[in-house]
């Protein structure tokens, strides 16, 4: 039997976060905790011994996960040490890994998702502002403080993939705005190669037994969306599937060609256009405007 | 960061990968010597002509006339000279390879390149080299472990693949082993030989390179790129106008927060919208309601008030524009307040009421209710998080008199015309 969602975050999941002393990892704790996330443990190499927010900080994973058992780690390290860390937490017994870190190279990007892989760890991110089960616990800055994130993210059962961190909270707000709570809302990262994409996501939520429906949103360049477009014409999906592209207008600008085997590799993929009618194409429904999100939700008229 | 040719083949050189001997020139007087010279030269002894390539970091030369050719050292001065007196998409010709234009009998493409999808690296191999080699249905390919490389046995079996057999199979398989080694170790996000040729006596020479290197991996690659020379700044395709230069400055002023880059349109409505994914999002929301961005830009990370209050003023200071539009995501990290504050100011330093001139003021999330405040000083109503992007965008369409806000799709929708 397929793996469901519940090992990303369930209720009762112990978090570590690495980098955890650093200014945006430490009120990101503060927020998280507030929330009601168990981070239990955080790292940062030559600062063991210290505290953040009540959260023991080790030198290395092996201590920490020694200590305290988390299966869920949160990396919020510089770029040039991203994958060293995730390379650390693998090794560790780590079995979900969420990568806040922005501008990892995309070698290193490639390098830990082939490791993740052999260790059967799933990753999301890098470059994401996190991801929230709305009512119980959420990993990185997503939502903000926690006034925020509970305006803006109610519990439900419709579940947000967002390539923009930004409009996974704009969205769920909106969702909630319109009375329909959120099992989960995920920012899937901005890089052109993340750990689990689109397609990934659905196929994992297919299998949750708390999520009726998705609401995508994608953006130009890529091929998340018409990977996903792939995967629904072979076979639908159980869970209804609506979508909202942005950037319409960048088809319509003039680029620069610089060598060949983008074409090769992608072919005419990328622009929004082609992304919206490969989407129709497989039984999604394609907002027109932002608006038209919430069109056919489950409690929708 | 795109390399120029003559710095793509000096890095793959240094894996051992062949290319034509090539000398760069600045000026038509220096093309004279560098034909002799390369007439003198034991590599290939007596070239009968020789090949003047304008350096540009972009493809598509070869139709913009920026390869010719020349029969006589005297001739490739005339050529080099009138290549120096190009501009190719707002880009002034600065320099000039001359090489020597060899004999072969076969033109090959190799590449490596990222697969998104597979999030593996992927070595790519044609027999339709050249041109045409993205029309060609011929494109053989192999994912490869980026801890592992790729095995010289693995570009052999690439090349049977490809259709390539006896001698040329065997080089091959090493110049994919070669090609994939310097991808992985430059961090790039490209590399390709095209074409790559084979000669009468069997060697493989690469004629054209491309290499591009991944800016976010600029910092491990320092030692290596500064034996390249200068590296051109990436062509957008057109020179930034004076405009986006000055929204550039702006940006640079301070390094807290992003409140800049601004792509100038024809319009008459200013945009001061954000993040990332809301910019994208709003501005395509005012062109399907029927409005005319002057502007593009993205603002997050808590710019500070006087890098708002300079964006707004230059924007706003632009013949024609009737309003500002500020629409952003909910935010957590950028103030809302600061926001106001900037685009308030902003108002002022261009002379301009805020209750006139700021058709919409959407910034929901942290400092929310301090930005309220604020503007309702000036006149401004804030929206808050219950108006959607979407009706903001439509609001602020409405703002600007002269037309009507249009919830039919693209209805009132203009041609999207860049500014030049």
């Amino acid at each position: 039997m397929k793996a469901d969602s519940s090992f990303i975050l369930h209720p009762s999941s112990l978090i570590l976060v690495q980098g955890i002393t650093g200014r945006e990892a430490s009120a990101m704790v503060a927020d998280a905790l507030a929330y009601g996330s168990k981070i239990v443990a955080g790292v940062t190499p030559g600062k063991g011994g210290q505290q953040v927010h009540g959260v023991p900080v080790y030198d290395t994973v092996a201590e920490a996960a020694a200590k305290h058992h988390p299966t869920v780690t949160v990396i919020s390290v510089p770029a040039p040490a991203a994958l060293d860390a995730a390379l650390e937490a693998f090794a560790h017994g780590i079995k979900f890994c969420l990568i806040m870190t922005e501008r990892v190279p995309r070698l290193d990007t490639s390098k830990l998702i082939v490791a993740a892989k052999r260790a059967g760890c799933a990753v999301i991110g890098p470059n994401t502002l996190g991801l929230i089960r709305p009512g119980v616990a959420k990993l990185g800055t997503i939502g903000g403080r926690v006034d925020n994130v509970r305006r803006s993210f109610t519990p439900g059962r419709v579940a947000v993939l967002s390539r923009s961190g930004g409009m996974t909270t704009e969205i769920a707000s909106f969702l909630t705005s319109r009375g329909i709570g959120q099992s989960i809302a995920i920012g899937v990262g901005g890089d052109p190669i993340i750990g689990s994409n689109f397609t990934e996501l659905i196929e994992l939520l297919e299998n949750d037994p708390s999520t009726d429906a998705a609401v995508i949103y994608g953006e130009p360049g890529g091929t998340a969306e018409e990977q996903l477009a792939e995967r629904l014409k072979k076979k639908p999906s159980r869970l209804r599937i609506n979508a909202f592209l942005s950037g319409r207008f960048v088809d319509e600008m003039q680029g620069v060609r610089f060598g060949h085997a983008a074409v090769i590799v992608e072919g005419e993929r990328g622009s929004v256009r082609g992304k919206t009618t490969a989407l129709r194409e497989a039984g999604v429904f394609v907002a027109e405007s932002f608006d038209e999100i919430v069109n056919g939700l489950p409690g929708m008229p | 960061m795109k390399l120029l040719e003559h710095q793509s083949k000096k890095l793959l050189s240094q894996f051992g990968l062949a290319f034509t001997p090539a000398i760069v020139v600045q000026t038509a007087e220096a093309a004279v010597q560098a034909a002799k010279q390369l007439q003198a030269s034991s590599f290939i002894p007596h070239p009968s002509s020789f090949v003047l390539k304008a350096q540009v970091p972009f493809g598509g030369r070869g139709k913009a006339g920026a390869v010719r050719f020349a029969d006589t050292p005297g001739d490739a001065c005339r050529v080099a000279g009138e290549l120096l007196a190009m501009e190719l998409r707002g880009v002034k010709v600065t320099s000039v390879s001359v090489e020597p234009k060899i004999a072969f009998t076969r033109e090959l493409y190799a590449g490596v390149a990222w697969d998104t999808t597979a999030k593996l690296p992927v070595a790519l191999l044609s027999v339709a080299g050249g041109v045409e080699v993205e029309a060609s249905k011929q494109v053989a390919r192999r994912n490869f472990d980026p801890w592992d490389g790729l095995s010289a046995f693995e570009g052999r079996e690439l090349a049977a693949q490809a259709g390539l057999s006896g001698k040329t199979l065997v080089g091959i398989g090493g110049a994919l082993e070669k090609l994939a080694r310097a991808f992985l170790a430059c961090d790039a996000v490209l590399m390709e030989i095209n074409p790559l040729v084979e000669t009468a006596d069997g060697a493989l020479i690469g004629l054209d390179a491309h290499v591009e290197i991944e800016d976010d991996a600029a910092y491990r690659q320092k030692q290596r790129l500064a034996t390249l020379g200068e590296i051109a700044p990436t062509a957008t395709g057109r020179k930034p106008t004076p405009l986006e230069l000055e929204a550039q400055r702006i940006d640079a002023m301070d390094h807290r927060g992003v409140a800049g880059r601004v792509v100038e349109f024809d319009g008459d409505l200013a945009l001061l919208i954000g993040g990332g994914g809301a910019s994208l999002t709003v501005f395509d929301a005012i062109r399907r309601h029927g409005g005319k961005p002057a502007n593009y830009c993205e603002v997050g990370g808590n710019p500070t008030e006087e890098k708002v209050a300079a964006l707004t003023a230059l924007l706003l200071s632009k013949p024609g524009i009737k309003k500002v539009a500020v629409i952003m995501n909910v935010v957590n990290n950028t103030r809302a307040d600061v926001m106001a504050r900037g685009v308030l100011l902003g108002c002022e330093k261009a002379g301009r009421k805020p209750a006139e001139t700021i058709s919409v003021f959407r910034i929901p999330g942290s400092w929310e209710q301090e930005a309220r405040a604020l503007l309702a000083k000036a006149g401004v109503e804030a929206l808050g998080r219950e108006m959607s992007l979407d009706e903001a965008a439509r609001r602020a369409v409405a703002g600007v008199c002269d037309r009507h806000p249009s919830n039919e799709i693209g209805a009132h929708r203009a041609p999207l015309q860049q500014k030049h």
